[in-house]
């Protein structure tokens, strides 16, 4: 601790040098705040995934619907306790840049099937009791600023109703929460009754089946079963396990863990340059002075030690407030309106030490040459 | 019983430079009684700047023996050598050489910083070091915003604040006017006289040498002549 007044004004020797590269790393290490946000929405609708639930679609494509008699078959193999079901009701509210996931699902079915989602008994009831009632996600009602009772009109890009509209009018009848803090609550689920009955057009068909299971140690052979079942069927299905279809939706886009990862090492490769550059620029500029450190006594190992702290403040400070500011910005403020969008501890962990390990390599080649200074010949270059 | 601080035995210290041999100090011998204060004067390479890096543990000699006090520096590590010279040697260059991002205070402070003392035992070790220089007035003020003079007043204040038997000085008025350089001299006069430091110079220029007790002159590595025989 008592070197840490003389590396601190060492670090301050040029100001505009030390304020522009811990600014570079500052920046790096928000970038890579935000964009472990932005994996953590796509590993965590995977990481989230039940081991117990199964997901059932159209072998062909997700958007054939399926029928509702195989509810009642699915739910009679070994092994199944509970099946739900879900359909995509595709619609935004007011400007078609509102958009977030919409279902059309059977409440209790549903909401037995992800107690994740929780939501007041009474508010539950009050949605199983309305037909034309929604309960919508907290993240929702804090970006549209709706409240219980509001009448919301949804439009839908696919479904016509019987009236030959595509607006459909909806009331809020309660607000879900996600216990887990990476959980989706953009989300709005609609009465199925009430969709089916008010669609113009695929009434009686499901869009998936979630299957709720006894143990995920016979989801292989549940799924089997299910997809046996409806072989031969004119509507032949694809059973998987709810991560493996969310792996499987998530990779439509692209391995988007791999393209975050290429980002970050590119940023971290490019702030590795440029602090070891400033750190090797303020070595040089130094070397009488670090000379003269060695002269009173400091042993090589100690001015290496000096530079090493040097070069690991800037980074500290620099990345600890990229950090910070990230956090901020995705825990505190919310500013980026994505589901599951979170920097948990162990994204910060890994920032905190992606920062000690960029001080130290940044650090480590102009320290080991101010170690290895000689003091006749760094004097002589005063 | 023997008086003597510094012993040198038959040293010669040679250096390669290229493809050639160059040997800059022959087979030199050489005694400093502990309160001496010794002028080294001589042409340029004759082996002024080496003999005092020798006697600072800055550099080894090819051969031969350089013992101070109860220590035979060319049997010493680096290491060792560095923790040595924490403790017994002070050293004042011609160009001050403080820390430009400290103020005098905590440029004096520095050689204190390697032993156990505390914060506050380090500022009043400092304090009374510049007040023995007379820049306890100075304490808070950078090197910029100090003259020559008074640089080399911290300078010589860090050489002493860590009470060391020997202090080594090159040329420490050599970039100095003529008064403030008589002043250093006083300074390092008073250290020898009243605070029985032992104190080696450097320096080209004779009237400096006239403050000390005795000179050397040195030519191509060997002493030519000594004003204590």
């Amino acid at each position: 601790m008592k070197y840490f007044y003389l590396v601190w004004k060492s670090l301050w020797r040029k100001k505009i040098r030390t304020i522009l590269t811990m600014l570079s790393v500052f920046i790096a290490f928000l970038l890579f705040g935000l964009l472990s946000g932005l994996n953590q929405v796509f590993a965590g609708a995977t990481d989230l995934a039940n081991a117990q639930r199964l997901i059932t679609l159209d072998k062909i494509s997700i958007i054939n619907a399926l029928p509702s008699a195989y509810l009642p078959r699915i739910e009679a193999i070994t092994g199944v306790r509970r099946v739900a079901h879900a359909d995509w009701f595709g619609g935004y509210y007011q400007d078609p840049r509102n958009q977030f996931a919409q279902f059309a699902v059977d409440p209790e079915r549903y909401l037995d099937l992800y107690p994740e989602l929780q939501i007041a008994a009474e508010q539950r009831q009050a949605w199983a009791d309305k037909r034309d009632s929604v309960i919508v996600g907290r993240d929702l009602v804090e970006a549209y600023g709706w409240s219980i009772g509001d009448r919301i009109p949804m439009y839908s890009s696919i479904w016509t109703n019987k009236s030959g509209g595509q607006v459909w009018d909806f009331e809020i009848a309660g607000i879900f929460e996600n216990d887990d803090p990476r959980g989706n609550t953009q989300l709005m689920l609609i009465q199925y009754d009430y969709f089916d009955e008010g669609r113009a057009f695929g009434q009686g068909g499901m869009g998936w089946f979630i299957i709720g299971i006894d143990s995920a140690g016979n989801a292989a052979e549940i799924a089997n079963a299910v997809d046996t079942q409806f072989a031969n069927s004119p509507n032949q299905t694809k059973t998987s396990t709810e991560a493996a279809f969310a792996e499987s939706f998530i990779g439509q886009y692209g391995d988007i863990g791999l393209i975050i990862s290429l980002i970050l090492t590119a940023v971290f490769f490019t702030i590795l340059l440029v602090s070891g550059n400033t750190m090797a620029q303020s070595v040089r500029e130094r070397i009488p002075e670090l000379a003269v450190l060695k002269t009173l006594g400091f042993e090589d190992k100690g001015v290496l030690g000096i530079v090493l702290a040097e070069s690991v403040f800037v980074m500290l400070i620099g990345g600890g407030l990229g950090l910070g500011v990230a956090w901020l910005i995705v825990n505190v403020v919310g500013a980026i309106p994505l589901p599951g969008f979170y920097l948990d501890g162990s994204a910060l962990a890994l920032g905190g030490l992606y920062i000690l390990v960029a001080g130290l390599l940044a650090g480590i080649f102009p320290a080991v040459k101010a170690m290895r200074l000689t003091i006749i010949d760094a004097l002589s270059r005063g | 019983m023997s008086n003597d601080l510094v012993v040198l035995k038959d040293i010669s210290r040679t250096y390669q430079k290229g493809k050639e041999k160059v040997e800059v100090l022959h087979q030199l011998d050489l005694t400093i009684a502990a309160g001496d204060f010794l002028a080294l004067m001589g042409p340029s390479g004759s082996g002024k700047t080496t003999l005092l890096n020798l006697l600072g543990g800055l550099d080894k000699p090819t051969s031969g023996s350089v013992v101070i006090g109860d220590s035979e520096l060319h049997n010493m590590s680096s290491s060792a050598l560095s923790k040595w010279r924490a403790s017994n040697i002070g050293f004042i260059f011609q160009f001050y050489n403080l820390l430009p991002v400290l103020t005098a205070q905590k440029n004096v402070e520095l050689p204190l910083l390697l032993t156990k003392m505390n914060g506050k035992e380090r500022a009043q070790r400092a304090a009374t070091a510049l007040a023995i220089v007379g820049l306890e007035d100075r304490a808070k003020h950078y090197p910029r915003e100090l003259s020559g003079g008074q640089e080399q007043r911290v300078a010589i204040a860090r050489a002493i604040v860590s009470d060391p038997n020997l202090l080594l000085c090159d040329e420490p008025t050599g970039d100095l006017d003529r008064e403030t350089a008589d002043e250093i001299l006083r300074l390092l006069q008073a250290l020898n006289q009243e605070y029985n430091k032992t104190i080696v110079m450097v320096t080209h220029d004779a009237q400096a040498a006239e403050y000390a007790k005795h000179t050397l002159h040195m030519d191509k590595g060997t002493l030519a002549s000594d004003s204590r025989t």
